[in-house]
């Protein structure tokens, strides 16, 4: 035993990370990157934007990253657990980007906190300071239910990802042109197993059925046009939702045709007095799921991990 | 931020050190590979602070947003560095332009298939959407243990972000193939 240390546990947490197999100190995932906001563009409205994409991503990893261990055979046990991380990459630089435009979005923490300001929006924040669609939220169901989830969620993301690549913001931008090749992987994934599982035995297809008429009403709220995104999409910085409307309808109807389907004649699920995900106004999933994802930061705000 | 800095000068035998030190550093999830044989490597350089003390700073790009070998690579950097007397070690992070396997230098991709790797394609060069694949893959790498052209994709997500999973119908082995990104 080395003589400096009385306990083994002393020293574990130094200023030297490399015992461990990934590392435990913390690190700036935006490290001597030019985080200055655009001409023109307000710093609020630039991290509300980022948290309106980190938060989808976010919510959406926590999900896939449910299934861990769950899936129906290993392959794809692990396809989920693979988009489940990169969503979690793309959360954490936008984030870490809404941080860097108005450092007044992230929650308060004790002095001395090591929780660096990304992890502090992610654990710290209440339901209501979310900013993500509720299709990402809403419970997990079968197997049918994340294919279904997931070709919704990432047909509208890629669609919208394609066209953050020119952002005036070089961070957005560059997330942006990343995001494309990962979550055109993620899309094919849920296609392909949409059509399988559509022109498969008759169970698998009534339970495509269901998570279909179950998820549908959800779809709208992806391209639903937002003041603060198209005010973004008009300095040049965002994308409005509303010009990822026929893309989307395009690639969800050239699944459902492989599919053999028709379109499902399902209004969009309603705002409350106008105000949806967007704005904070959440289902009662996304209390349950953060409680779960919260507890153990919540319980320790001077924790080092 | 970072306060401004100017190069060094008269370093540069420094500067040539330090680069060649980083370049020994490997990928912590594909061991056979430098950071620079992968591409991740961005670049060295050696620049002096306000009070004249010499600083490296390297650069590092993700293969995948969510990289979680980007602290390994960071640690293994600033300690292979301090090991060679360089004392002040930051390694930065580049988004801008996104890595993409064309940047796995030869040398690299020769260690990928003494590995038993099969290495990536040319990376697919897109304008406008991309489109949407519902079908298998149009062309499949050849087995790199015997070489037979006869292989299926078993899932486009492997053990790391970066591989996908295939399977030779020649010598019935499974083997790891490095994406085209």
């Amino acid at each position: 035993m080395n003589d400096d240390h009385g306990s083994i546990f002393d020293g574990l947490l130094g200023g030297d990370s490399s015992q461990w197999a990934f590392g435990t100190d913390f690190e700036d995932p935006l490290a001597g990157v030019d985080t200055t906001t655009p001409d023109g563009v307000d710093p609020a409205e630039l991290a509300a934007y980022c948290l309106m994409l980190g938060d989808d991503a976010l919510i959406m990893s926590q999900r896939l990253s449910e299934w861990c261990s769950r899936a129906p055979d290993l392959e794809e046990d692990i396809a989920l657990a693979n988009m489940a991380l990169d969503l979690l990459g793309q959360a954490r630089l936008l984030l870490a980007r809404a941080a860097a435009a108005d450092p007044r979005v992230v929650p308060g923490l004790p002095e001395g906190s090591p929780v660096p300001p990304e992890d502090a929006l992610a654990f710290f924040r209440d339901d209501r300071d979310f900013r993500n669609v509720r299709l990402a939220e809403v419970a997990n169901g079968d197997f049918a239910h994340v294919v279904v989830r997931l070709l919704m969620f990432s047909t509208a993301r890629l669609a919208l990802l394609e066209r953050l690549c020119v952002s005036r913001d070089h961070v957005l931008a560059a997330v942006a042109a990343k995001g494309v090749k990962e979550v055109a992987y993620h899309r094919d994934w849920a296609g392909r197993w949409f059509v399988t599982l559509a022109r498969g035995t008759e169970e698998s297809r009534r339970r495509l059925l269901a998570a279909l008429d179950a998820l549908w009403l959800l779809q709208a709220e992806l391209v639903a046009p937002h003041p603060l995104e198209h005010s973004l999409a008009l300095a040049g910085v965002g994308v409005d939702p509303a010009s990822l409307r026929d893309p989307v309808d395009a690639v969800l109807g050239q699944v459902l045709t492989a599919a053999g389907l028709d379109r499902p004649e399902r209004a969009p699920l309603a705002g409350v007095g106008g105000r949806t995900g967007r704005d904070g106004l959440h289902t009662e999933a996304l209390s349950l799921l953060l409680a779960e994802m919260q507890v153990v930061a919540r319980a320790h705000p001077m924790g080092r991990w | 931020m970072v306060t401004t800095r100017r190069p060094a000068t008269g370093g540069t035998a420094s500067a040539r050190r330090a680069v060649e030190v980083a370049g020994r550093v490997r990928d912590p999830e594909m061991p056979m590979l430098t950071l620079a044989d992968l591409g991740v490597l961005r670049g060295v350089e050696v620049v002096r602070d306000a009070e004249g003390g010499e600083v490296v700073i390297a650069s590092i790009t993700p293969t995948y947003t969510g990289c979680p070998a980007m602290a390994t690579m960071r640690d293994d950097l600033v300690h292979r560095l301090n090991d060679a007397g360089f004392a002040r070690v930051e390694v930065w992070v580049v988004l801008d332009p996104p890595w993409s396997s064309d940047w796995i230098s030869e040398r690299g991709r020769a260690a990928l298939r003494a590995a038993g790797l099969s290495a990536p394609g040319p990376a697919p060069r897109r304008t406008g959407p991309v489109p949407l694949t519902l079908g298998p893959p149009r062309s499949v790498p050849p087995c790199p243990r015997c070489g037979s052209a006869a292989t299926r994709l078993t899932s486009e997500f492997g053990a790391t972000a970066c591989k996908a999973l295939y399977r030779c119908t020649g010598c019935l082995e499974p083997f790891e193939h490095v994406k085209e990104i």
